[in-house]
């Protein structure tokens, strides 16, 4: 009973109603200079097969801050192209982060109809409280860390407007 | 109306979320969840005041809005806080007046120290 009601503290669930194909919305997960474009800016790398290494690399203005040139790491767990993608992911830029270890990250989209698609973003968290906040936004927002639902908006605004406020 | 036609509503219409939230009892929900995410109907009824059908259509609101996410754990149904709406209307309406009077402070800032 104390395991479940810990798994509903630590998952959290982000969704996104995109005017964007399922294609569309795969690459702008999975293919670096997609990722590139939006929310954080890094190029994400992703070989796309269970085991397969992600990594997401730190842009130029991260780099010049101090930042690792690897941010977030992780595995690819399953690869469903263009509807689910099940991954793990570890911040890398700070070591209490670093510390609570690879969390499981998962990408599910479906047709919402008329031209419209949800990303749905679960990412489990048991365990991991600094990164909790972190993807929850909950740290400087100021600073950009607005955390998935940024991410998820900004790259929103970028497959319906061709703009995005990384760029 | 179909479901995904209900869904397209969401998408093209800021007002769901606006309606949604112009509800304390709803707010109150969004805000328990805020708190602790993930709960059933059961747990949300239980620090209501309210029938658990009252509740239930309060939820309903707030799903139809895109501001809960609604997913199965074995035979439960959990009810999952999505903020995503809530940063898409901050970022479309919030920041637009606030950065209006942030620059007008740095006008004035501007100003007061050609004076001086």
């Amino acid at each position: 009973m104390t395991t479940m009601t810990e798994a509903r503290v630590t998952t959290q669930v982000y969704r996104a109603f995109i005017k964007a194909t399922p294609q569309a919305i795969w690459d702008a997960i999975t293919n670096p200079d997609w990722t590139a474009k939006y929310g954080y800016g890094g190029r994400g790398e992703f070989d796309l097969r269970p085991g397969g290494a992600y990594r997401a690399k730190a842009p130029d203005a991260m780099r010049a801050m101090g930042a690792p040139e690897v941010m977030v790491d992780g595995e690819i767990m399953e690869a469903d192209p263009p509807r689910k993608l099940v991954q793990t992911w570890r911040p890398l830029w700070d070591p209490g982060l670093v510390a609570e270890g690879h969390k499981r990250l998962t990408w599910e989209i479906t047709d919402a109809g008329e031209g419209v698609t949800a990303l749905t973003v679960i990412h489990e968290l048991e365990g991991a409280p600094k990164t909790a906040a972190m993807v929850a936004g909950t740290t400087d927002a100021a600073g950009g860390g607005g955390g998935w639902s940024w991410v998820l908006s900004d790259m929103k605004t970028l497959l319906e407007t061709g703009k995005s406020m990384a760029a | 109306m179909t479901v995904w036609s209900h869904i397209l509503a969401v998408v093209t219409d800021d007002d769901r979320v606006f309606k949604a939230l112009a509800d304390h009892t709803r707010r109150f929900l969004l805000d328990r969840l805020f708190a602790r995410d993930g709960r059933t109907l059961t747990e949300l009824e239980s620090e209501l005041e309210m029938t658990r059908f009252g509740v239930m259509k309060h939820l309903r609101v707030l799903e139809d809005a895109g501001l809960v996410v609604t997913r199965r754990s074995g035979r439960e149904k959990l009810h999952f806080l999505n903020p995503v709406p809530i940063r898409l209307i901050h970022d479309r309406w919030i920041d637009k007046y606030t950065e209006r009077r942030i620059s007008a402070l740095a006008d004035l800032k501007t100003k007061l120290e050609k004076t001086a």
